[in-house]
C-alpha cells in the first residue's frame, strides 16, 4: 500500500492513546505490526512527562501521523498542523476538524478549507471525514491523496454503521487510498472494512480499551490481513436460498 | 513583562521567545524538550524562536507530544 510517497506493508494504523501503561502501548504497537502510529499535541508544564512519551515514539520506530484532534475550526487545525510538523519533523497530518462534540463528527466545511491551505503549504493531508462522496471529491480537489471516512463515531466501537456508503466510496474513488478511521470495535469490524475493499484501518480505542490490549493488537493485525486477502480472493455472491454444496447427482435412492 | 503561557500568567524578562523557554525551564542546559510554540495564535518555528521578541500581554502556547488517536 502506498500512502503519498511511502510504501507500507501493514494496513493497520494504530492510535497511541488510553493504554493502561507506556509499556503496554509499546508491546501493542509491536504486536500489531503497524508501521504508522497517530499522536497528538497538548499543553505541557516545564519538566513535564512528555519527554518520556517522545522517547517511546522513537523506540516504536514507526511513521508518526500527528493529529489535530480537538480542533473545531480550520485556523486552529492549521496552526496545530504547523506546530506538529515543526515538532515531529513530518509533513503528514491527520486532519480532524470537529463540528459537533457529542458525535465528534467532522465539520466538513472547515475540513475542506483547512485541507486546501495545508496541501498548498506542502502537507500530506490525511483527512478524517464522513462517508459522503461529494465531500470526498472536494477533499481530493483540495489536494488530499488519501481519504479517511468514519465507520462510526470516534471511540464508540460500534463497527461499520453504514457499509453501503463505504462500498459506494470504494466504487467512486477506485484509485484513492481509503482508510476507515474511527468506529472499529472488534476484529470482525476490521475484517468487514477490509472485505469492502478499504485500503487500511485506523483504530485506537478497540485495542487500548480491550481487556488484553496486546492480544487485541495481534488480533486486529490478523483481521486486517484476513479481510484484505478475502477481498482480493473475490468472495462468492450471497444467495437468498440454500444451494447444496454436496453433489445431488448419484444420490442413493433409499427409503 | 506579563506573558500568558498556556493560559497561566507569568512575569518574565525575555526579550525573545527562546529566552522565555529557558526562563520557565522548558529548555534546560541547552537541551530543548520536544516542543512546539505559537505566539498570539500564530505558529512560531523552532528556528525562529531566537528572533521573535515578546511584548507585554502576549499569549504563548507551548505544546509537546501526547498520546493521540
Amino acid at each position: 500500500m502506498k500512502l503519498y510517497d511511502t510504501d507500507l506493508t501493514s494496513r493497520l494504523l494504530l492510535g497511541t492513546a488510553q493504554y493502561p501503561s507506556p509499556s503496554v502501548l509499546l508491546d501493542a504497537i509491536k504486536a500489531s505490526a503497524t508501521q504508522v502510529i497517530t499522536v497528538s499535541l497538548r499543553r505541557e508544564m516545564p519538566q513535564g512527562s512528555a519527554g518520556g512519551f517522545y522517547r517511546l515514539l522513537q523506540e516504536a520506530n514507526c511513521h508518526i501521523l500527528p493529529n489535530t484532534a480537538g480542533c473545531h475550526s480550520a485556523s486552529e487545525a492549521i496552526t496545530t498542523a504547523k506546530m506538529a510538523r515543526d515538532l515531529f519533523e513530518t509533513d503528514w497530518i491527520k486532519l480532524e476538524v470537529i463540528g459537533q462534540s457529542d458525535m465528534l463528527a467532522p465539520d466538513v466545511f472547515e475540513l475542506v478549507e483547512a485541507a486546501k491551505i495545508l496541501a498548498k503549504d506542502g502537507f500530506k493531508v490525511f483527512p478524517y471525514t464522513t462517508d459522503d462522496l461529494s465531500v470526498g471529491e472536494r477533499l481530493l480537489d483540495a489536494g488530499c491523496d488519501v481519504l479517511m471516512p468514519w465507520g462510526a463515531p470516534i471511540g464508540s466501537g460500534q463497527g461499520l454503521r453504514n457499509p453501503d456508503r463505504l462500498r459506494a466510496m470504494r466504487a467512486h474513488f477506485p484509485n484513492t487510498p481509503l482508510i476507515v478511521d474511527a468506529g472499529i470495535g472488534r476484529p470482525s469490524d476490521a475484517i468487514q472494512a477490509m472485505e469492502l475493499g478499504m485500503d487500511a484501518v485506523l483504530l485506537n480505542t478497540a485495542v487500548a480499551k480491550a481487556g488484553n490490549p496486546v492480544e487485541m493488537a495481534r488480533a486486529m493485525s490478523m483481521a486486517v490481513r484476513a479481510g484484505r486477502m478475502g477481498y482480493l480472493a473475490d468472495p462468492m455472491e450471497r444467495r437468498d436460498m440454500a444451494v447444496p454444496s454436496t453433489p445431488v447427482f448419484g444420490l442413493a435412492e433409499l427409503s | 513583562m506579563k506573558i500568558t503561557v498556556n493560559s497561566i500568567p507569568h512575569d518574565v524578562t525575555g526579550p525573545t521567545l527562546h529566552d522565555l523557554l529557558v526562563e520557565l525551564g522548558y529548555i534546560t542546559q541547552g537541551q530543548p524538550l520536544a516542543l512546539a510554540t505559537a505566539l498570539n495564535d500564530q505558529f512560531i518555528a523552532k528556528s525562529d524562536r531566537h528572533e521573535i521578541a515578546l511584548y507585554s500581554g502576549d499569549r504563548v502556547e507551548i505544546l509537546t507530544p501526547m498520546q493521540g488517536g
